[in-house]
């Protein structure tokens, strides 16, 4: 593919708001997880929650006022990134911006706090705005508003790979000429859902989650919102920063909720993001592993690296810190590899102790000064759909 | 965008499948909406075949209408779904248990209620690790399914499966949400001319929504207007009959125009 800038960018996870918040945390390994005391759950885990205090009603569109927009409009307002695209906005025409966006659970604890107040002879629901709230364009809806945005746009739901695939989907439309710029990303906010299904697979960690540790058992979910602004390289005015090279995208044709014993999906994603990239296995010397922190996980996805790429570059997963943003994920932890890129430096693994020795991968445990050129990170999700995407700094 | 048609598949009221529906959708022989038969593909192993639910019998049931005429290989076929509202069977099922004291969410449950869950049941009943993509936008998801589904055509340079399905919701998110009809539609897409090819289709996108080509049938309008998949109606008429046709599909605040040309 041809390289597409990242000429603005914000995130806002449960370690802060906006860009200087991650790469403070980063550099210092603080992590946003704590016990979970979300809403009503009652569940022995820990979550990275965004403040509910930062959370404000969304202006303007009451319809839309759910915890998903809410962090949307948080996200929205850091690293000047409306302004942005405002001025992108008058360079190129609104209609000529496209709007990718991920989301695995959308405005669903509007829905789930519904069901809990039904009407006890007829089973009806308090009125609330399905379109703005609960339907997963509900994000799209409501960013495109905020943007002013007229062009092409869609949500993309296919749990923990979906915003990383928004980078895919902004590629092929300014290829095809549907679009000149494209913002892409993701939000994904706690519901129950999530906290008592990923309970119900056994798959939460009653500690801080610690990822390719050898005393690894499972997740810790986390909450948040990211944005980029794409443009072709060859149209910005300055000398490119960092840049979008490649997307590669699989399917484990295996389960729906195990990954590939051999990691063979992973692996399809990430050549594909090579291939698509023009580089080879050794040009990369940086991994932000999807590294859940599952057994399964985290052995599977190190066989799938270890054989493509052996023992060179560098591999973390930054989860310890984030905790798992799911359909958020993947827009959260490419934005952490262009900040690794651009701060020039190797995110540690915050909570993990002791690196697995079944494992084989190079794994960084402590965040250190580096000059990584090139960066990739993998997301992959239920269903097995993998997503890898590649990042360099000119 | 310039892509050509290959083989199309459908599952719908009275629309059992591509042959069935030509006739039909050509007004030649009258509508008459009924069940739908769904069933989950043989080639999934038993337990993942008891675990299915309608949206991914729908779905597979579609886009192996659209194979059944087709000589390429699903295992590297690339796929988009598309739909509204995926499964509101399963979401509904977890959110009455969320509001019990015990919470005791299904697992399997669970793992189906991803949108995504049709593509994953795919891969694994086809056995395709070729990328594949899940989206919604809404009213229009079966429109942004066919863009995505061009632009990937025409960047890859290679055939992809676009399919759209979308089912009611029960009560109460039915109030809420009254989508009708159960139906799924499948268009197999290639970038190039090919003996395979039946006809050749311009999508653009311009102009201001709300001058959506409609069904002439009554009941084919209700479930064009009232499903969010039976927004491709107009466009699957025109590729159910011999002569070229131009249409136009509604998309968010603006519109599709595709032109349809037999090739």
């Amino acid at each position: 593919m041809k390289p597409l800038t990242l000429s603005a960018f914000t995130l806002t996870t449960s370690l802060g708001l906006g860009e200087t918040a991650h790469v403070d945390a980063l550099r210092s390994g603080r992590s946003g997880l704590a016990p979970c005391a979300f809403e009503s759950a009652h569940l022995d885990t820990w979550v990275g929650q965004v403040p509910d205090a930062y959370l404000q009603p969304v202006g303007g569109e009451p319809a839309a006022d759910c915890r998903n927009n809410r962090l949307a409009q948080l996200a929205l307002g850091q690293d000047d990134f409306s302004e942005a695209v405002a001025h992108a906005r008058r360079r190129y025409g609104a209609q000529r911006i496209g709007l990718f966006l991920g989301t695995s659970t959308s405005g669903l604890l509007t829905t789930e706090l519904a069901y809990r107040q039904r009407d006890p002879a007829s089973g009806a629901l308090p009125a609330f705005d399905y379109a703005a709230t609960q339907n997963h364009f509900s994000l799209g809806r409501f960013v495109r508003a905020r943007l002013g945005l007229a062009g092409p746009a869609m949500v993309v739901s296919t749990a923990c790979s979906s915003s990383a695939k928004t980078f895919g989907n902004a590629a092929r439309m300014i290829s095809v000429g549907l679009c000149d710029a494209a913002i892409v990303g993701g939000v994904d906010s706690l519901c129950l859902t999530t906290l008592y299904g990923f309970g119900s697979l056994e798959l939460l960690s009653s500690a801080p989650c610690r990822p390719f540790d050898v005393e690894r058992q499972g997740i810790s979910i986390g909450e948040g919102a990211g944005f980029a602004l794409l443009e072709r390289s060859e149209e910005r005015g300055r000398k490119p920063d960092v840049q979008l090279l490649g997307v590669g995208e699989s399917s484990d044709a295996h389960h729906m909720s195990t990954p590939h014993p051999e990691g063979a999906g992973a692996r399809a994603a990430m050549e594909r993001a090579l291939a698509s990239a023009g580089l080879a296995p050794h040009d990369i010397d940086y991994i932000n592993l999807h590294g859940t922190a599952t057994r399964t996980n985290d052995a599977a996805e190190d066989k799938a690296v270890h054989e493509l790429f052996g023992a060179r570059p560098a591999c973390s997963s930054t989860k310890g810190a984030t905790g798992h943003l799911l359909g958020a994920a993947g827009i959260a932890e490419a934005l952490i590899c262009v900040l690794s890129l651009r701060e020039r430096l190797i995110p540690g693994s915050v909570n993990t102790q002791r690196v697995d020795p079944a494992l084989h991968v190079r794994y960084v445990l402590n965040t250190r000064h580096d000059a990584p050129r090139r960066a990739m990170s993998n997301s992959f999700g239920f269903g097995g759909s993998n997503c890898s995407l590649v990042f360099g700094i000119a | 965008m310039e892509v050509f048609v290959e083989s199309v598949g459908l599952l719908g009221p009275g629309l059992a499948n591509w042959p069935a529906s030509r006739p039909i959708l050509q007004d030649l022989t009258p509508y008459e909406p009924g069940e739908v038969l769904l069933r989950a593909p043989e080639s999934l192993p038993p337990a993942e075949r008891r675990r299915t639910g309608a949206p991914v019998k729908l779905a597979i049931g579609a886009g192996l209408d659209a194979l059944a005429r087709s000589e390429r290989s699903a295992e590297s076929l690339a796929t988009v779904f598309a739909s509204s509202g995926a499964d509101g069977e399963m979401i509904h099922q977890i959110c009455e248990v969320l509001a019990t004291p015990q919470r005791e969410v299904s697992p399997t449950r669970f793992h189906n209620s991803v949108h995504n869950a049709p593509a994953g049941y795919w891969s694994i009943a086809l056995r395709s690790r070729a990328p594949s993509t899940s989206l919604c936008c809404f009213d229009w998801s079966f429109a942004a399914g066919l863009l995505e589904a061009c632009a990937w055509s025409l960047t890859e340079d290679e055939p992809v499966l676009s399919i759209s399905y979308d089912l009611p919701y029960s009560e109460p998110l039915h109030a809420l949400r009254p989508i009708v009809g159960t139906f799924g539609a499948a268009l197999l897409l290639a970038p190039h001319r090919t003996s395979a090819s039946f006809a050749r289709l311009d999508v653009r996108v311009e102009g201001e929504a709300g001058r959506a080509t409609r069904m002439k049938d009554a009941a084919l309008e209700a479930l064009r207007s009232r499903n969010p998949t039976g927004r491709a109606l107009p466009l699957l008429r025109a590729l159910a009959g011999p002569s070229a046709e131009h249409l136009v599909l509604d998309y968010l605040d603006s519109a599709l125009p595709v032109s349809v040309s037999p090739c």
